[in-house]
């Protein structure tokens, strides 16, 4: 039932994984092993269920019901904000980088309850059709103003997410470079 | 097909089921952390089962840990241990 990915599509995957996380400005594990055995589980639910199912968590084998766990996550920034670390310990924060700070298993933040889904919340599929009622003009469903917007002081990068990201995906300046735009 | 479950020999009298991940990292420290401490435990590599069974499985785990996340470890069909935690762990088996 389960194809064993081989040693050297999980070598080439993680050197792959590696460079992607250096151009957007954040941080793979720095423990090898543990780092290699998630990209095998990454690479291991793509051959299951045809996606990168987060490989800490339980796949539904639906793709639409999955989406915000295809790695990364949808929940990977705040936990990186938050715990030094995403779910699953791919992402670490610098300071977990380093040494300064220790990784450990942080809890679940999925299905939590926190995050109350609005009706007429935007997704990707509803984004722009048309709440039509005749004679009047489309509705657009939009998520401004359920983030606020940092900008980067160096660069200008903007981003609407709760906080600024550790370091600017453009010009990777620290987190602490941002302000608040809107 | 019925739940696999892999039973896993140790020194302990305690029952130790793991509810685990084949995919997940923690898990797999949490077996290595079992091995190393010499603790026996059934263990279910629930993505492993098909859907019928894991259905019924996470009735059962989300029984001890309504978040439903992994590993759960449940120690006497009472105590429960959510992701790796070494600390509790070992105090749990000292």
């Amino acid at each position: 039932m389960t194809a064993e990915v081989s040693q050297d599509k999980t070598e080439s995957y993680y050197i792959k994984l590696k460079k992607d996380a250096q151009d957007g400005g954040y941080y793979l594990n720095p423990d090898e092993n543990f780092t290699k055995e998630l990209a095998r589980g990454l690479l291991t639910n793509e051959v299951r269920y045809g996606y990168q199912s987060c490989p800490c968590r339980l796949s539904a084998g639906d793709q639409e019901k999955d989406r915000d766990i295809i790695c990364p996550c949808d929940y990977r920034d705040a936990d990186l904000n938050d715990f030094g670390a995403c779910y699953c310990g791919l992402y670490v924060s610098e300071d977990v980088f380093n040494g300064r700070v220790k990784l450990t298993s942080i809890p679940e933040r999925r299905n939590q309850g926190k995050e109350e889904k609005r009706k007429d919340e935007a997704t990707p599929e509803n984004y722009g059709v048309n709440k039509q009622q005749p004679g009047s003009f489309g509705s657009i469903v939009s998520t401004a103003g359920k983030y606020p917007v940092w900008r980067c002081r160096v660069c200008g990068y903007l981003c609407a997410r709760e906080n600024p990201p550790l370091i600017c995906p453009i010009c990777k300046a620290k987190k602490d470079r941002f302000e608040r735009f809107v | 097909m019925a739940v696999e479950v892999k039973h896993i020999k140790g020194t302990n009298k305690s029952d130790v089921k793991l509810y685990a991940l084949s995919t997940c990292v923690w898990c797999g420290k949490t077996k290595k952390l079992l091995a190393d401490l010499d603790i026996g435990y059934d263990c279910i590599d629930v993505d492993l089962l098909d859907y019928d069974d894991q259905q019924e499985v996470l009735k059962e785990v989300r029984k001890h840990n309504p978040g439903g996340g992994f590993p759960t470890m449940v120690i006497n069909g009472k105590d429960c241990i959510v992701g790796f935690d070494e600390e509790k762990i070992r105090k749990q088996f000292e």
